[in-house]
Order: C-alpha cells, then structure tokens, then sequence
C-alpha cells in the first residue's frame, strides 16, 4: 500500500499501460517535456520517450483525430485535452466521428482510445476552465463516460479505459489533483461501470460523482450527528451507468439524492431521477431531491465559486428537504 | 486580392478549347492506362446507374456523385498499395471503387439492403471497408484530415510503409481542421497526401468568392513548408504522375505533400442541387474537358485498339448491371441492426 496524489496517481497509470502494452501512445498539449499542466504526466517523457509520449500544437482537433486514425489503425492512445471546456472545440471529433465511428461502419471500426481531460471548477478559473462536462458526453450514443474520486480509481479506471475496446473520455477533477489516497501495490483494473458503496447506512442514498464524492461523505458525516444515516454511492462511471447498484440502495432506503456539479438542466442527476422514479417509483419515500450548480456560467472569484457548486451544507439540506 | 501564383506548377492548366495537352513524356505503361480507363469507365457508370435509381425512388436520403472528377480516384486508386489507406468525403463512391470494393456492396449501401457495405446504417456519405483499407468516407467537412494524419502516424509508430491519402474539397480549405491537420502533418513528418479535389464551387458558393488565395489548396502549401502542387484533376496520366511520385515520396520518409488537382463535378452538389447557379457556357467548356472521352481520344491517338477499349466498356456495363440487380434483389436491414455495434460488445447497452 502507497499513498500517492491523485495528480501522481495519473502518471503512475499511464506508465503500467504503457510498460505493457507497446501500442500505447499519449499525446496532447505540454504532456511531454513540460510533464503537463498539472503535472499529471511528469516523467514519463523520460521513460518512453518522444516516439509514444508525443507533444503537440494547440489544436485540439488535430490531437483528436490524430488519436482517432491511429486507434483505428492498431495503436491504444490517450490523449489529453487540457481542460475539458476545450471539448468544444473538438467536439466534432468526439460526437460526429470518434462515437460514432463503430455504428456507421457496422462494426468495421473499432476506436480503443481514451480522452483525458481536466474537468470540474474548485480552482478559481472562471467559466471557460472549470466546467463539468460530463453530462455533455453522457448524451452521445457510443462514448463511455469515467471520472474516478481517488487516486486509487484513477489507476484501477484508467487501466480499464485503455485496455477498454470502446473510446472513453475520462475525467479527472482539477481540485482533486493534489489530494491523496492509499493505492495498493500490484494491477489494480477496475471494471467499468461499476459504482463503489463508499458509506453505507439506512435513511438516504446519496449519489455523487468525482469531487461531489468527498462532499457527500463531508454531508453524511453532518447529518450522521443528527441521527441520520446515509448511503453514499460514488458513480465512478456515468457510461456505463451502474442502475443496479443505485437502484438497490434506494429500495433499501427509500430515498435518493444526486450531488451534481453540472448546471442544473440536463444535468447527470436527471437521468438518474428519471431511471429511479421510472424503475422505483413505489419503493420511493419522498421526493428525489438534485442538488446542483444553479444555471449559470461559474464566476471566478472564490467567494462566487463557493457559492455556486454544491457543498456539503447544500447537500445537508438536500437531504433534509428529501426526508421531509 | 489574389497572391502570386504558385511557383512550382506540377503541370499547367488549360482553358476550354485547348487541346488536349501532349502525352507526358513519362506516360505509364499501357496496361496502367488501360486500368485507369476501366477505372473511370466504372465510376462513371456506377455513378450514372446510382443517379438513375434515385430517380427511381430505389435510393433514398441524399448522395453526392463525383461524376466528372473520376481521374482524381482512379489515379490513386491505381497508385496505391493495398495495404495503403484512403480517407475521403462524403462525395467518396469513387475513391470507394478505387480500392477495389466491389460494386455490390456499395450500390446496396445506397439503397439501403442488408447487402450493403455497411448493412444500410452508414449510407452514401460513409462508405467505409477496411478490408480494402477505405477507411471511411467523412462528411463534417475537414474533420477526416485530422484522422488521416493519425492513421499515418500509427503507421509510422508501427514501422510499417504504409501511406494515408486523403482527399477533400475545395471547401475544406476554409475551415480550422485543415488547418490544423497540415500544420500537424508537416511538424511530424507524416507519410500523409492530401489531395483537395477543387471542383471550382464550394456547394452553391464559388470558392473564389470565399477564399482569401487563388488556389485554395496550392497556395496555402507554403503556410506549411510544403511545395505546392497543382495539377489537372481531368488528365488521368497527369494524375496518375502525381499520385506515383507524391505516394512514393511519403513512402520514403520525405513527410506529406499538398496536391490541389482542378476538376469538374458535373451535377450539382448533391441530389437535392440543380445547380443553376452555374452559367451553360461554364458547364459547357468543362464537359469538353471531361476526364473520361478525353482519355479515351487519347489512347486512341496513342494507338490503342477501340476494340479494346470497347471491351472495357461493355465489361464495366455488364458488371454495373449484375451490381444493380443484387443489390435491389437484396432484403432491407432488420429491426435488430438499430441497436447493433454502438460499443464493442455488438450492443447498445448503456447501464448494468
């Protein structure tokens, strides 16, 4: 057992998939030499050198095709796109080509890449550097969607991504780059789609993604000294969506809340309510009861910022308003 | 308004009324030109019978034939190894031809049957057989020069010779991608030839009237590093030159090259276009520089049989008509293909 940081985490899981497997690049904007902007890739420039660890200009269209025609040609890459707001800007690549590559061709092509990118606010960035966009790739048909909380799922769910047939885009929170967790020694491959049980308790379910994750624990441990006792799942994958798991905990506790970073319409959180009130309905308590950023672009200063994504006071009160 | 002309002209362009320029001194042997004959005779038939069955209700959504710009595909088409890969738009039946995928498949394709290249669910715009090393046809403008430069990089990471060719409009020329997608070829010295078919109209719109340079493709090369390159897109052994020298160079290590081949669609841009947009004396003198008859008088000059090349032509009819015939003879796709192949898995499965 190690402790490493979520930032380090990264590295290390890039480096085990590429020590196995040759046809593994990595590409992106500052990866190589500069060991990336938030120091998630340092090191391994030196390890694998400038042929798979590859640098490349800004253009975040060129990065995605070029990881499109290689996966599509023999190679596993990863690619990075520094901050999952530049999605945008190559969003043609994701929804028109990349996810929809296997169905058009029957089946002739297949896409074994990963999209990394930084995702989520937390850091003082302003709107155009600390969305969280999951929700956006949710929506297209042939695309897995990850984000891991710890820097234990970042190895185990960034091996599953690269060894994964299917493109991934994986998410990775930029507030929880410095944070630190125990890894155990040796392969750790998650399987994609399953969601963890990170508290269990009686009263409430409490699902959360990413860095919602920590604050939902933070949530629990407030209502849990007021004689409340939660559940708190941690999505860990939103494509696949572990229905299973969620559905089972609300059957048990009669209740269900999302803890969602995304603007409020649209947000993962409303295709979770909708398969809870669909496939539970009766087995429900009380309300599903979102919490979420309200509907607005994030503001930068930290006083703003604090105020818009979901803390662990909100999600008390969440919880409270879901209870009755 | 317009830059300098480019410096290197790979082969000089004519006006209409011209004659037809001298055989180039390097000309192929005959049995190459015999094959890029056959090719074109095909393509220009399958695109004739594709249009024909539209009018026939037999081929639904829309297709945009490449009838007219024949001389591009077939070039490569012959000049390329089979291991090779082609990139090309959604104006791509014939660079689909060009690698060898029999008719069948793609005439079903566009009609929708279960036979089709890609059982009905991509349709003409992607037309895409790996076997053939047709790596898809791509019809958001752009995007697929990106994808060409992964797969030639893929080939270079992998130590194979294998050389991606990709062609595009005269319309890419103006969007980010290509853009991007040069620079990056050119920074990593990839075994990638573009080749931008300029057909003279960006859809309904002259690209002259849009585009900041004369030749869209040719005079951009220098903004890359690369030489430009503009060739007559209706001159198979033109083509044929190019594409042997160009493919070869990417083959060698000598990074991509930037090929801008001037030709003609014949229709308009798509089914849906009547194209009145352009004047009849237009059409009239790229008719006479069309790269199929022209072709034909040439080989004739140059001492080919008529018999032969007759032979050819009823060969190409026989085989478009056995094509047409399976196809519409074929089922249309079952229900179960709407939820086949999204992932890996064969399925379409979203939540466990």
């Amino acid at each position: 057992m190690a402790e490493m940081t979520y930032r380090d985490a990264v590295a290390v899981a890039i480096a085990k998939e590429m020590e196995r497997d040759p046809t593994v690049v990595f590409l992106g904007e500052d990866v190589g030499a500069a060991g990336g902007v938030f120091k998630a890739s340092v090191g391994l420039l030196e390890k694998f050198g400038p042929e798979r660890i590859v640098d490349t200009p800004i253009a975040e269209e060129a990065i995605l095709g070029a990881a499109m025609g290689a996966a599509m040609t023999g190679l596993r890459p990863i690619a990075e796109i520094m901050f999952s707001d530049f999605l945008a800007v190559c969003w043609d690549l994701v929804a028109n080509e990349i996810a929809k590559a296997r169905y058009m061709t029957n089946g002739q092509v297949s896409l074994p890449l990963v999209i990394r990118t930084s995702n989520g606010a937390g850091v003082r960035f302003g709107a155009q550097h600390s969305q969280s966009v999951e929700n956006w790739a949710m929506m297209i048909p042939g695309i897995k969607v990850v984000a891991p909380s710890m820097p234990r799922d970042v190895v185990g769910l960034l091996a599953a991504a690269v060894r994964d047939p299917d493109p991934v885009l994986f998410f990775e929170h930029k507030s929880l780059y410095a944070t630190k967790g125990d890894v155990e020694e040796g392969e750790i491959i998650d399987e994609l789609g399953r969601a963890a049980l990170v508290r269990q308790g009686r009263d409430v379910t409490i699902v959360a993604l990413a860095a919602m994750v920590p604050r939902a624990l933070a949530a629990a441990d407030v209502l849990a000294t007021e004689g409340i006792d939660a559940t708190v799942i941690d999505l860990r994958s939103l494509v696949p969506l572990d229905v299973t798991t969620i559905a089972s905990s609300v059957v048990a506790t009669g209740h269900l809340v999302t803890v969602e970073e995304n603007p409020r319409l649209c947000g993962w959180g409303a295709e979770v309510a909708s398969i809870v009130a669909e496939e539970c309905l009766f087995d429900l308590d009380g309300p599903i009861v979102r919490v979420t950023t309200p509907h607005v672009p994030l503001p930068a200063a930290e006083a703003l910022e604090d105020v818009a994504i979901p803390s662990p006071a909100r999600v008390v009160e969440g919880v409270r308003r879901a209870l009755g | 308004m317009f830059s300098s002309r480019p410096q290197t002209w790979t082969t000089t362009t004519r006006t209409a009324g011209e004659p037809a320029p001298p055989v180039p001194s390097t000309a192929a042997p005959e049995a190459v030109r015999l094959s890029l004959y056959r090719r074109m005779v095909e393509m220009r038939g399958f695109e004739k019978r594709a249009s024909e069955l539209f009018l026939q209700g037999l081929v639904k959504g829309t297709s945009h034939l490449g009838l007219g710009q024949e001389a591009v595909a077939a070039a490569f088409g012959e000049a390329m190894r089979p291991d090779d890969y082609t990139f090309a738009t959604y104006r791509g039946h014939n660079h689909t031809l060009a690698r060898g995928v029999p008719m069948m498949p793609v005439m079903a394709e566009l009609m929708g049957r279960e036979s089709g290249l890609m059982a009905g669910k991509g349709g003409s715009m992607h037309l895409t057989s790996v076997q053939h090393g047709m790596m898809g046809s791509y019809a958001i403008i752009g995007a697929h020069l990106t994808i060409a430069n992964g797969a030639a990089w893929s080939a270079k990471v992998r130590g194979t010779d294998q050389v991606t060719v990709c062609f595009f409009g005269d319309g890419a020329t103006n969007i980010g991608a290509f853009h991007e997608a040069l620079n990056l070829a050119a920074v990593w010295k990839l075994p990638v030839v573009f080749v931008c078919e300029n057909n003279l109209w960006m859809e309904y719109t002259p690209i002259g009237s849009v585009t900041a340079v004369r030749q869209p493709a040719a005079d951009r090369a220098s903004a890359y590093n690369l030489p430009p390159a503009l060739v007559d897109g209706n001159d198979a052994d033109a083509m044929y030159a190019i594409a042997t020298s160009s493919i070869a160079g990417a083959r060698a290590g000598n990074g991509p090259s930037l090929i801008e081949a001037l030709t003609y669609r014949h229709g308009g841009h798509s089914r849906a276009d009547p194209a009145q947009y352009r004047s009849d004396a237009e059409v009239r003198e790229w008719l006479e520089r069309d790269p199929l008859s022209r072709y034909r008088l040439r080989l004739v000059a140059e001492g080919v049989s008529s018999e032969e090349l007759v032979r050819i032509e009823a060969e190409a009819q026989s085989k478009i008509d056995e094509a047409t015939a399976q196809a519409q003879a074929s089922a249309e796709p079952p229900a179960s293909l709407v939820e086949k192949d999204v992932f890996a898995d064969g399925g379409a499965t979203w939540r466990r």
